[in-house]
């Protein structure tokens, strides 16, 4: 039995800062959760980069493959009445 | 032993020689991220012995820094406790030897930093939250080995049978020290046996309890630990990085 079939991966997310949002830093392998986040409180925040860490399972991770990338992200690309400043304000609009 | 110094002496020494013993695992560890976790224990024990040492070299007043008590004494002059010095055996030995062990530090560092020496109750309020940290890691190895396979309980069980005689002698009274460890035993049974019940491991019997370790009657490992930790520094005394 390899070592990945006892010990998944997970993806680590920390928190720089209050108010600031996690942010994905790396993944590691771990059998649970409690010992992910072990791992990942000494794996990726030894120099105080966070106040708060979220361990993900990555197989619950549904991803965009880089094959649909076409069909997902290009339309987005001629569609320039998606940005705001597309749109002239008319005079004598206040407040916006 | 009476002291301040002795005391001082005492705790610098388990920290270091606890270090010294898990730094062994650096890059045998089980997997990579337990190999980390351990040097980052290995670390923070490193850092309460050097903040120790140096005190008790101040308290003795003989000019003798950490490096002078680290690298330049014999085994008969250690006052570190026979359970830090065992040797590491399998992960479920180091598993229970870091649970006991944190176990005792724990509460030891939190009454330090509530007396009345300054320089004490600052060590104990910064260890303090790393042995929180080392109890919890260990407790939650000794739980999943424990309540794991049958192989992995029957080598939990038998590390904690292994070495837990070496507990009793971690709290032998030390009167007119700044903490007399024996006022330490009941939140050290408290945390340990829920943790082995959780673990659905047995707690062993009190019985044997070999001492000595604070007097410097060491088992034969420590001079083996010991010759590897100073040869560097005996054979190129004041050696730098």
């Amino acid at each position: 039995m390899s070592a990945t079939d006892n010990t998944p991966l997970w993806e680590v997310f920390v928190r720089a800062r209050r108010g600031l949002s996690h942010t994905h830093v790396g993944s590691l392998h771990a059998p649970d959760a409690e010992l992910a986040l072990h791992n990942a409180r000494d794996l990726y925040t030894r120099r105080q980069e966070g106040v708060s860490i979220w361990v993900v399972p990555a197989a619950a991770i549904t991803a965009s493959s880089p094959d649909e990338k076409d069909a997902f992200f290009d339309p987005a690309a001629d569609k320039v009445y998606r940005h705001p400043t597309f749109y002239e304000v008319p005079d004598g609009v206040a407040h916006l | 032993m009476t002291g301040p110094f002795d005391f001082a002496l005492a705790l610098g020494d388990d920290a270091l020689v606890a270090a010294q013993r898990l730094g062994e695992w650096t890059s045998r560890g089980p997997e990579m991220e337990e190999d980390v976790a351990l040097a980052n224990i290995a670390l923070d024990q490193l850092g309460a012995a050097r903040l120790l040492l140096t005190y008790a070299g101040e308290l003795e007043g003989a000019g003798r820094d950490e490096d002078a008590l680290a690298y330049l004494r014999g085994d008969r002059e250690f006052r570190n406790c026979l359970l830090v010095e065992l040797p590491n055996g399998d992960f479920a030995v180091t598993m229970a030897k870091l649970l006991l062990l944190s176990a005792y530090q724990l509460p030891l560092y939190a009454a330090l930093a509530g007396c009345a020496d300054e320089r004490l109750a600052a060590i104990g309020a910064k260890a303090r939250k790393e042995s929180a940290y080392h109890r919890d890691h260990a407790a939650l190895w000794v739980r999943r080995l424990g309540d794991g396979t049958a192989e992995s309980h029957r080598r939990m069980q038998a590390a904690v049978d292994q070495v837990w005689p070496y507990a009793h002698e971690l709290f032998a009274p030390w009167p007119g020290a700044p903490v007399d460890p024996a006022t330490l035993r009941g939140d050290f049974d408290a945390y340990v046996g829920p943790v082995l019940a959780e673990a659905t491991l047995t707690r062993p019997a009190d019985g044997w309890a070999p001492a000595g370790g604070r007097d410097g009657l060491h088992t034969e490992h420590l001079s083996y630990l010991l010759a590897e930790m100073q040869v560097l520094h005996r054979a190129h005394p004041g050696a730098k990085w």
